[in-house]
């Protein structure tokens, strides 16, 4: 695998989500991701983008294009520095939050990707990874 | 302040998402339509989305709120236009839209409504509603 280009943004503000949306979008679109994988791999960045703003306490995402000789990917890395979260198998079951959303975000995020993974601990920060492969 | 526009047909209120929304522009959305509703008396409420390219659980919930406002407000609210790519994306995400009314287009939700406020008129008796005046 390959890893083609690399860009790193911040997610601090409620307009930074949209600009995560946007970027996301581009890069999918240079991929050559289908309509649908598209805005599937926008809506879990934007879930995400959201998490990192509520939770996390504002972070970055970093876009990542993958290649291999018969697929392409889309990997995107959000991280933040704040509470982090307990108990990660809890926070992705639907309809947990400790907020005031739905409890969508993160199970959502995992059930619009092809790969999931999370690392927390209280008071480190979350990071959380997926890809969508063409 | 950046707003979304709504605008007055008669008894409808028609709002038309051209816009990548930030959440706290679906916010005021919600909102400003509430208020309208209100003053101008309206029966419906008829939101556009067929611009929309992503609609995350954020954007859902703010429909879901706008409906059940509205409702309780005496007016329908009917979503058009959604994209296939957003429609598939949502319910996968886990949000199905449960109590809002959608139409495949502008047409169609007027029917609809037209329909909707016949019957209303029936079962209430025509010319007891004083709030009709449009």
């Amino acid at each position: 695998m390959t890893v083609a280009r690399t860009e790193k943004l911040p997610v601090q503000t409620s307009e930074d989500i949209v600009k995560v949306r946007q970027a996301v979008r581009a890069w999918a679109v240079q991929l050559g991701f289908s309509l649908v994988d598209q805005t599937k791999i926008v809506t879990a960045a934007s879930e995400l983008a959201r998490n990192t703003v509520i939770y996390g306490g504002g972070g970055t995402v970093e876009l990542e294009s993958l290649l291999e000789p018969r697929r392409r990917g889309l990997r995107l890395t959000f991280a933040d520095q704040g509470a982090g979260i307990a108990n990660t198998e809890q926070a992705l079951k639907d309809g947990f939050t400790t907020g005031n959303g739905l409890g969508l975000g993160l199970g959502g995020a995992k059930r619009l990707s092809n790969e999931f993974e999370i690392h927390s601990q209280p008071g480190a920060g979350t990071t959380v990874r997926i890809t969508r492969w063409t | 302040m950046e707003r979304i526009p709504i605008l007055k047909m008669g008894p409808v209120l028609l709002v038309s998402i051209q816009v990548d929304m930030h959440d706290q522009l679906a916010l005021t959305l919600q909102d400003d339509l509430t208020d309208r509703i209100v003053k101008t008396h309206a029966r419906s409420v008829l939101i556009d989305i067929s611009s929309l390219e992503v609609v995350d659980s954020f954007i859902g919930r703010m429909l879901g709120n706008i409906a059940a406002m509205s409702r309780v407000l005496d007016a329908e609210t009917v979503v058009v236009g959604m994209r296939p790519a957003v429609a598939i994306t949502l319910v996968e995400l886990g949000m199905s839209l449960r109590g809002v009314r959608t139409a495949l287009n502008v047409e169609r939700a007027m029917e609809m409504l037209q329909v909707a406020s016949a019957n209303g008129h029936a079962a209430m008796g025509e010319g007891t509603d004083d709030r009709r005046p449009d």
